[in-house]
């Protein structure tokens, strides 16, 4: 985060306040003993069937041997800490054939796009202005690849995904004078590998924008379990102190007050002199005194009392569906949860209307609750339903059909970016009358301005009498920004600026069921074998050489036995 | 006990060594061809059928047992004339080994090689931290194995001598007694897991079968008197 002893020293190490007190950070102890998560109840019908068998105490005394026993196999190839499996990995690399890399740092892509459109591979002018809004699209729990993060990530870059949709359809939104720029960060669970990486590529001029243009940062936190209906707006006291950031941070809370007139929405501050809550704005802190705000519903410590576990579900966001419905009807059916984000969506619109120069009235940017539903459905109750199955490639139809989860992990992107990337080439993109090849290949096209826009070949829903897609030519400022960790492009993976976080790599991981002797029997066994085995080397030693008393044959010289 | 008979009776002469790997090999083509029938039968049947499965496998024993036999048979048949043959090898005009020496090879050959058989695939699967039972099998399933594959061997020698006997005198009652002591022997294994129906009469033919042997061999009780004595 931002606070050390050098900024804030007030505020670092959590002394003002401790965001998350339910938290008991399990998932960052070291266990030397595998845990394992068995979600499908016919495996754990073995493991009962077999205690019950042989393990229960009898009228209360001890039970007997054999009894059930179970070895969970789970290597992991990794080992101490980043830096020795990382310098392990790149020995290998470097002098071994056959290399065998033993960890990979976390990796993904963030997604972002503009309002205007920009070229994405030269540079901005120094004197445009943008205003950042950012959401997290990564979550984690105590399992891996379990990460559901109803509260921490799903909601919050939903209601961006609406604000951003309600934007685009605003009637002068070319008239803009500031561009906006939605950025999606991914690996934000991971000491904010995304936003770092962001800030790191501006700095060293590898990304369009600089820091230099950015005027403002708008951030969604945790948006989904307001009380009373009211979202905090949270600032930055230490950058505050400067005169100029202090006019202009007013100036961006102001426009988020006048915004909130007719919503559900009541937008507080919580006082001056309490810190920013952990999010990805402290990463642009770091960098430069930026004015910015960020949204949640909560004063000082966590509403979602289940932040970052495999609990945060659906039900932790209050999204509950009438029963009886069918997959179809609950993809359309609007919770008063997408009808609660839906206006915290509309309110953040209306505010980057305004805070980007538009003059006109904002009542027309409205969020669509219907599109929040489907978005909610779509990524944390199924993933495999027709919405999505129509805005996405025919190529990765593939990545739909899990349980969703939100994990960044090692392969590159998850199902999750490609969802998002899609979903908002789909809420802010236009549909262009291209052919499948001209929109695969728009640099033969000479309109096409490949620089600025990103085509992508959709499959389409399916036509009325459900036999095949109907698919188009969607054109979208959508982009992907690489999201590794700066310390892994530095190479220094001891680093305690960037995020280090990696995962190592491992085989098969198993686990089996059995019946333990008990150490009694094995040691009888073993001792009669090695007592046989020596009574009749001995027996056949003396059998053998009192042959002739014994089989009363004239004894021959030379010969032997019998 | 295979191991001391091995090490101290054969592992100095290698004609018995040689006798003693032949037999062996005997001893598993019988059992390969056995078995093939037996696949064969239970290819050729519903596997889902129980007692049919559990005739087929009475009817597989029963059949692998008197191959066995008659593969001993065969193996005598052999010796004999390779005794001839040595005959002609040797300096002084009579074989280095006799018939009786090498009938008792060619049985402590049998039944080394179906201990073998019986104990490789268990010793294997002990390997490793669980143990018999989660069926609700025996716990003493490696002991009481173990104890019936010595007997076996034990039972596989003492035949050996007695059925070459009856084969070079001709008394067939004597080669039929030995052929149905194997089948009795066989056959008592079908009352595991209740050990105690296969083991204690297996024993018991055991030391019933070492009697006959050993007062074939040229033993008697004055001998045996003398030997246990003269410690």
């Amino acid at each position: 985060g931002v606070y050390s002893k050098d900024y804030g020293p007030q505020f670092a190490h959590c002394n003002k306040t401790v965001w998350n007190p339910v938290g008991s950070g399990l998932s960052y102890e070291d266990f030397d003993f595998p845990i394992f998560l068995l979600e499908d109840a016919n495996e754990t019908q073995v493991i009962k069937q077999c205690y019950q068998d042989h393990n229960v105490p009898r009228e209360g005394s001890v039970p007997e041997y054999p009894l059930c026993a179970m070895q969970l196999f789970s290597h992991m190839h990794a080992v101490t800490s980043t830096v020795t499996c990382m310098r392990r990995s790149s020995l290998q690399s470097t002098f071994s054939i056959n290399p065998e890399v033993v960890c990979d740092p976390l990796l993904d892509y963030n997604v972002w796009s503009t309002l205007h459109p920009i070229n994405s591979s030269g540079k901005v002018e120094p004197e445009k202005e943008f205003i950042i809004v950012a959401t997290r699209i990564d979550s984690h729990s105590f399992f891996w690849n379990i990460a559901p993060g109803a509260e921490s990530a799903v909601t919050s870059f939903v209601t961006h995904l609406a604000a951003a949709q309600a934007l685009h359809k605003a009637s002068d939104v070319h008239l803009l004078q500031r561009n906006i720029m939605f950025t999606f960060f991914q690996g934000e669970t991971f000491d904010y590998i995304g936003s770092s990486r962001m800030v790191y590529d501006m700095e060293k001029d590898k990304f369009p924008l600089h820091l230099d243009n950015i005027y403002s940062f708008v951030e969604l936190n945790q948006v989904a379990l307001r009380n009373d209906s009211v979202l905090w707006m949270h600032t930055d006291p230490v950058s505050r102190m400067n005169e100029s950031v202090d006019v202009q941070v007013r100036n961006l809370l102001d426009t988020l007050k006048n915004s909130s007139l007719g919503a559900n929405v009541t937008l507080q501050e919580p006082g001056y002199s309490q810190p920013l809550p952990p999010s990805s704005f402290q990463r642009f802190l770091r960098a430069r005194h930026i004015p910015g705000v960020v949204l949640t519903d909560h004063r000082t410590d966590f509403q979602n009392r289940y932040y970052q576990s495999m609990y945060d579900t659906p039900e932790n966001v209050r999204m509950q569906y009438p029963e009886g419905l069918s997959p179809e009807e609950m993809l359309e059916y609007v919770t008063d949860t997408a009808k609660s984000l839906a206006e915290v969506a509309t309110v953040v619109a209306r505010a980057l209307y305004r805070l980007a120069g538009g003059a006109a009235d904002t009542s027309a940017i409205q969020a669509d609750p219907k599109t929040v539903a489907r978005m909610l459905y779509g990524f944390l109750i199924k993933m495999n339903n027709s919405w999505f199955q129509s805005i996405i490639k025919p190529d990765i139809k593939g990545i739909l059909g899990d349980v969703p989860q939100h994990y960044v992990a090692v392969s590159s992107p998850v199902n999750t970016t490609y969802l998002v990337q899609y979903v908002l080439a789909n809420l802010t993109g236009t549909i262009v009358n291209l052919t499948k090849e001209e929109c695969l290949n728009p640099e033969k096209t000479p309109s096409s301005e490949r620089e600025m826009y990103d085509y992508a070949w959709v499959q389409g829903s399916l036509g009325p009498n459900s036999t095949s897609r109907v698919p188009y030519c969607v054109r979208s400022t959508v982009h992907l920004s690489k999201a590794l960790s700066p310390a892994f492009e530095l190479r220094q993976w001891g680093s305690t600026e960037y995020s280090t976080w990696t995962e190592s790599r491992w085989k098969e991981i198993r686990a089996r069921i059995f019946l333990v002797a008990s150490k009694e029997l094995e040691i009888i066994t073993l001792v009669v074998g090695i007592v046989i085995l020596a009574f009749s080397l001995l027996a056949t030693y003396f059998i053998n050489a009192k042959a002739d008393v014994l089989f009363g044959l004239p004894r021959d010289p030379g010969a032997v036995a019998y | 006990p295979a191991l001391g008979l091995f090490l101290f009776t054969i592992a100095r002469d290698p004609l018995r060594i040689i006798i003693l790997i032949a037999g062996a090999f005997f001893w598993l083509v019988s059992l390969l061809l056995s078995s093939l029938i037996w696949f064969i039968a239970v290819k050729a049947s519903d596997p889902r059928d129980e007692p049919l499965q559990k005739g087929l496998l009475i009817f597989g024993v029963m059949f692998s047992v008197l191959l066995q036999e008659a593969f001993r048979f065969l193996y005598y048949k052999l010796l004999r004339k390779a005794i001839e043959g040595l005959v002609a090898l040797s300096e002084d005009g009579c074989s280095p080994i006799s018939i009786q020496q090498m009938a008792y090879v060619a049985g402590v050959g049998f039944g080394l090689m179906s201990g073998a058989f019986s104990m490789i695939n268990l010793l294997a699967d002990s390997l490793g931290p669980g143990t018999v039972g989660i069926h609700g099998d025996s716990q003493l399933y490696f002991l009481t194995s173990a104890f019936m594959t010595m007997v076996l061997i034990f039972l596989h020698t003492f035949w050996g001598i007695l059925f070459f006997h009856g084969c070079e005198h001709r008394r067939w009652w004597e080669i039929a007694a030995v052929v149905v002591m194997h089948l009795a022997v066989s056959g008592s294994t079908f009352c595991n897991p209740l050990y105690v129906g296969s083991l204690v009469p297996s024993y018991l033919l055991m030391a019933a079968a070492a009697t006959w042997a050993y007062l074939l061999s040229g033993g008697s009780a004055q001998n045996l008197r003398r030997f246990l004595l003269c410690k």
